[in-house]
């Protein structure tokens, strides 16, 4: 078994207010005792006994990253029955990434899903009734980042990898070749031509570990979907919400055709909105291409913003709707309230608790004014009508979902701010969460990103030093497996592939 | 009872190619009573095809063979007409010996040191079938057992083993054109038999095809017009055993001519008359050695190929046409092979042909080259589904070894990925799905910095001493000469020099920058511009070392960092390399894994979770669950028997 030192964020990823770092593995306390500093720092976590808590300070170099209280055990008592350290820190994304990148850095290796309960397990911690259990664990996990690797990776990134792995293997292949078939292919004046390539893949590569760092690699905001009938003002809403006009805004119904996508951050939460086509029946080929666009992401989302035009009645658009998003976390936008009123907080209500109905979980009802106190849905639309619908919120709770409504008019800039103070309570009260997995695959991504520019440092090193072509391909070929690590791709047999397609080979 | 001659031995090699000749050299070498069958004693250790032995990548194969204690490399060594290492102006790891070989003498010697071999024996007979007995169904692993073999008149052979070499034989056939005979190789009886016998142990076959180019009549060729390939100035011999100073002989030439567009004009313009395109050959053909016309149609915008016109040795005025081997019709091949440059009046002695043969699928046979359904039948060479005779001859080799340490009991030998070339071949053949002869390469070895083929014997020779390949005396050389090499390294290592004026004037004459401060001897030998021999003057008690030592001192110090990377990536590998999964293991009983790596598990029958791995359809994640599973059936058994 791998006995190298393993790091990993313990808690879940969202601004929790305690966060805690596990490293576990032979060098943990040592690698740990060098980023971390005591009060008056003179204590080193190397000579502290066993089981001992220790208050002090994180650094990256000189940098103060973060206040924290240390805990070292040393083996075999502990989860993983080798040497840990667990870092309490403040929650917060951004310094539970930056320790952990310090550690990472330091001589640790990011955890693998399910690793440390597998080492845990292979140190003879579990027994093995739970060891199945683990297999299952590890299993899905692994199925998991290796789908969302794939398919959370931005398209641009994963053409850009895809890219980088061509120009590598034909460079490699176009190496081998020539060792192979010396006779055929030569090599003079390669090196000239390979230094400019691999200045241009490493100018690429520091792009892309830059883009890691700012965190836009991924798509890994919460999935936030703009829904509702045509002409609503859900372009209006995204374009308020990014702070430009984004997408194109007309009085015409059915304007937005495909879907438009903006990351944006809001109160340090991270958004991927997805501005959609109004769904609606129709017969324009165009547009159903993004009514259906609009139902698929619809389902994939975290986050559900549902405009309802206040204005309007509300149809049988506004059934499907609702029954595309039922399960899902959603704020109801009841829109353009500075118009005239055909629709309320309670006909909505209705319609949505009818749609619960018909899947038999019961919905119960709490105000903004009472949030303790659980109500039945009369109740309920009592206290709604009794309050101000302009700009309050109504919070509806479900078995595993809440839904809040809001009046608001985008146009006129009322009730938007409301919204912004939602998002933000249902994110830090644990509603939705950003997946912590995808987190882990940008951080492995950026990993491979940087050893892939290590590799491509030292292949240029080889070629300052005007070492044998063949020796280039020792870390080019590196370099082509990192990628290749992040696209979830085999080497092995492309490669003579590739050497038998580009190029005239035999005897 | 059928009257018949019954004999009984400990081994039968079928076959007398590359391969055959190893395996039975190492079995009767290890003591064990063998018999080699060949249909032709006149054609042991045939080259049916090119003249030379070694290559890019195959010459690791053969120094490696040496190692071990094979003889193909003292065989060449006795044999060549030239000699050329490959790649010199490239790194060290890809420098590879090729030598050209007198085929009747090559064929010769080798068929000499088997009739004097002890322990052996030469039998012209056609193996028509394989003997066996069913095992007890205790015995979850294998479903049969050999027992030995019947030839064609009747005759049995007992054995314990049974090594299959059968080259291209089974149920060979040329074809030239639209003329096709069923023969083996240049005319000789194919055999039709031991198909049979094979279909009906279950063995899986397929069928492969390769060609060779026409050879030439000498005096017709115009060498004026092409351009003269000699051989190397100092000869470095193939085998770890031959003295250099013994194998500095007169060298005759080879001679390198191209085709041009009057030649593909008259391919493309044939092309429904050859075989392959008119869809008459069936079987693949490897893609690294193709036909003048699969070059032709696959690479139409090259403008001409390069084309060797190589002899076939000393007393015979036949050339080789390297280069253009073709199953286009007679009349076409000599239209095509009369644009070459030189060849415009050429007579044809032996027209150029296609070959096509059955072989098996080599993932039905564990490393050590043993069948996974029938204990003590090994097989090797092009039957395996490789082709040339390197990968043949050093297959054969080690299901020699193995065949004979299985009649011994003892543990058998596999080389893995990060020890030699020949661990990397056998991996490929038993791990991957190989749908085309499987040809060497330098690209297929991960290691290969560490597998080169200077340093063979320090890798090797201690494998061959343990099994008892090489003798005591030859092992003792190589142990002296790491010895050596360390001792070397270290004084180097430790003997400082200082910026002085001496040095730094030392250092300017060798256009090297000067130091700054003191600096080791062994940092700058590791210097591009310098190395042991340079910097002999400022090293005068040093001292003297024979040349192989040196290079491995150079090769050491020079590429230290890159040696170093690769050994870290040779440690990872390493680690679930020595994982080793039991062959009885139930893979239908992993749940967690994937049907499909489930089914390709059980199939493939991995002896270690590094050749899983290897696999493909095999993820990451069920190489996870697998660990977990082996971690927990071995904490299982220790506990039982605590």
């Amino acid at each position: 078994m791998k006995t190298d030192t393993i790091a990993a964020i313990a808690t879940a990823m969202s601004d929790s207010g305690i966060g805690i770092i596990r490293v576990s593995g032979e060098n943990a306390i040592e690698i740990v005792s060098k980023i971390y500093r005591s009060k008056n720092r003179k204590k080193c976590l190397c000579d502290v006994k066993t089981h001992t808590i220790h208050y002090g300070f994180i650094y990256d170099g000189d940098i103060l990253i973060d206040e924290v209280m240390v805990a070292v055990l040393y083996a075999p008592n502990t989860y993983t029955r080798e040497n840990t350290v667990e870092i309490d820190c403040h929650g917060g994304i951004l310094v539970m990434n930056q320790i952990l990148d310090v550690l990472l850095r330091g001589g640790c290796r990011l955890a693998e899903p399910g690793e440390f309960t597998k080492r845990a397990f292979l140190n003879g911690r579990i027994d093995l009734s739970r060891a199945e259990a683990v297999m299952d664990i590890i299993h899905s996990k692994n199925e998991f980042a290796l789908r969302s690797s794939i398919s959370q990776l931005s398209g641009a990134v994963t053409r850009k990898v895809q890219f980088l792995r061509e120009e590598i293997l034909y460079e490699i292949a176009y190496i081998e070749s020539a060792l192979d078939d010396p006779e055929h292919i030569s090599l003079d004046g390669y090196c000239a031509k390979l230094e400019k390539k691999v200045k241009s893949i490493k100018s690429i590569l520091k792009k892309l570990i830059d883009s890691a760092d700012c965190g836009k690699m991924l798509k890994d905001g919460i999935n936030t979907v703009i829904i509702g009938k045509p002409n609503v003002g859900k372009s209006s809403l995204l374009n308020f919400l990014v702070g430009e006009d984004r997408a194109i805004v007309t009085s015409v119904a059915g304007t937005t055709r495909d879907v438009l996508e903006e990351s944006i951050k809001l109160h340090g939460i991270g958004l991927n909105i997805m501005d959609t086509a109004g769904i609606h029946d129709t017969d324009d080929e165009v547009e159903k291409i993004g009514v259906d666009k609009a139902r698929k992401y619809a389902q994939n989302a975290d986050l559900i913003l549902y405009v309802v035009d206040t204005s309007r009645q509300l149809d049988e658009n506004d059934d499907a709707i609702m029954e595309l998003s039922a399960d899902k976390n959603m704020i109801v936008l009841l829109n353009k309230s500075d118009l005239e009123q055909i629709v309320n907080a309670e006909e909505v209500l209705k319609k949505l608790t009818h749609m619960s109905e018909n899947k038999s979980n019961k919905l119960t009802c709490v105000s903004e004014i009472n949030p303790e106190k659980l109500t039945h849905m009369s109740d309920c639309n009592q206290k709604i009508q009794g309050e101000n619908k302009k700009t309050d919120t109504c919070v509806i709770t479900e078995k595993n979902r809440k839904i809040r409504i809001i009046s608001t008019s985008i146009k006129e800039n009322i009730g938007l701010d409301k919204l912004e103070e939602v998002i933000k309570e249902m994110f830090f009260g644990g509603e939705i969460f950003i997946n912590d997995e995808l987190y882990i695959t940008n951080q492995r991504h950026k990993e491979a990103f940087l050893e892939a520019y290590e590799s491509m440092e030292m292949v240029q090193e080889s070629l300052v030093k005007e070492m044998p072509e063949d020796f280039y391909s020792i870390d080019l070929m590196s370099a082509y497996t990192s990628l290749g690590k992040i696209i979830g791709e085999e080497v092995g047999e492309d490669l003579i592939n590739e050497i038998f397609d580009k190029f005239c080979m035999g005897k | 009872m059928m009257k018949g001659i019954r004999e009984k031995v400990d081994v039968c090699v079928i076959g007398a190619g590359h391969a055959g000749c190893e395996a039975a050299l190492a079995c009767a070498r290890m003591g064990l009573e063998t018999v080699i069958f060949t249909v032709s004693v006149d054609s042991i250790a045939l080259m049916p095809c090119n003249p030379n032995i070694g290559g890019s990548s195959k010459g690791h194969l053969v120094r490696e063979l040496d190692a071990l204690g094979g003889e193909m490399g003292k065989n060449i060594d006795k044999t060549f007409i030239q000699s050329k290492m490959l790649n010199v102006s490239k790194g060290p790891a890809v420098h590879s010996l090729r030598a050209q070989a007198d085929k009747a003498d090559y064929s010769r010697e080798m068929r000499k040191v088997l009739e004097n071999q002890e322990h052996l024996v030469i039998k012209q007979a056609e193996v028509v079938e394989l003997l066996t007995e069913p095992l007890s169904h205790s015995d979850k692993v294998y479903e049969k057992k050999i027992i030995g073999v019947k030839t064609y008149t009747g005759a049995v052979y007992e054995a314990s083993a049974v090594i299959l070499c059968t080259g291209t034989y089974l149920r060979a056939r040329c074809l030239c054109g639209e003329s096709i005979t069923y023969t083996g190789p240049n005319g000789l009886q194919a055999a039709n038999f031991l198909t049979d016998s094979l279909k009906s142990l279950g063995v899986e076959l397929c069928r492969f095809k390769t060609g060779t180019p026409a050879r030439m009549d000498g005096r017709s060729i115009d060498y004026s017009k092409m351009e003269e390939q000699f051989g190397d100035e100092r000869i470095v011999p193939f085998s770890f055993s031959t003295d250099p100073n013994d194998v500095q002989i007169n060298q005759v030439s080879c001679w390198l001519t191209y085709t041009n567009q009057n030649t593909h004009e008259i391919i493309r313009s044939n092309l429904d008359r050859s075989p392959i395109y008119a869809g008459i050959i069936e079987g693949t053909g490897p893609r690294y050695c193709p036909s003048i016309e699969d070059k032709v149609v696959r690479f139409a915008d090259k403008e001409r190929h390069q084309v060797f016109i190589e002899p076939e040795g000393l007393y015979t005025n036949e050339m080789y046409v390297g280069g253009m081997s073709s199953s286009l019709p007679e009349d076409v091949q000599l239209a095509m092979y009369r644009t070459v440059p030189g060849l415009e009046h050429c007579r044809i002695v032996k027209n150029a042909y296609a070959i096509e043969y059955d072989c098996i699928l080599p993932n039905q046979l564990y490393p050590t080259l043993e069948f996974k359904k029938v204990l003590g039948l090994f097989s090797a060479g092009q039957f395996n589904g490789s082709s040339g005779y390197e990968e043949a001859a050093a297959q054969g080799l080690i299901a020699g070894i193995n065949a004979s340490l299985f009649i011994q009991g003892k543990e058998p030998i596999v080389l893995d990925r990060s020890q030699a070339y020949i661990g990397v071949l056998i991996d490929d053949l038993v791990t991957k799905e190989n749908l085309e002869p499987y040809r060497m390469m330098t690209s297929r070895a991960e290691y290969r910095l560490l597998l080169r083929q200077d340093n063979a014997d320090l890798r090797l020779r201690k494998i061959g001493y343990e099994v008892g390949l090489i003798s005591k005396e030859q092992y003792a050389i190589v142990c002296d000469k790491e010895k050596m090499i360390e001792q070397e390294i270290l004084r180097l290592q430790n003997k400082k020099v200082g910026a002085n004026k001496e040095i730094q004037e030392f250092l300017e004459s060798k256009k090297s920058s000067g130091l700054k401060t003191a600096a080791s001897l062994a940092e700058l030998i590791s210097r591009p511009e310098l190395s042991y021999e340079a910097i002999a003057e400022i090293d005068m008690d040093r001292p003297k070392l024979s040349d192989a030592i040196i290079e491995q001192i150079n090769i050491n110090l020079k590429y230290d960092g890159y040696i170093k990377r690769q050994k870290k990536q040779v440690e990872q590998f390493k680690k679930l390399e020595a994982k080793k999964i039991n062959s009885d293991i139930d893979y239908n009983a992993i749940k967690n894994l994937r049907l499909e790596a489930r089914q390709k598990l059980q199939k493939f029958k991995p002896v270690s979770v590094g050749q899983a791995s290897r696999i493909s359809g095999v993820s990451p994640a069920d190489i996870s669950v697998l660990l977990v599973y082996l971690e927990h059936l071995h904490y299982n058994s220790e506990r039982k028997t605590l």
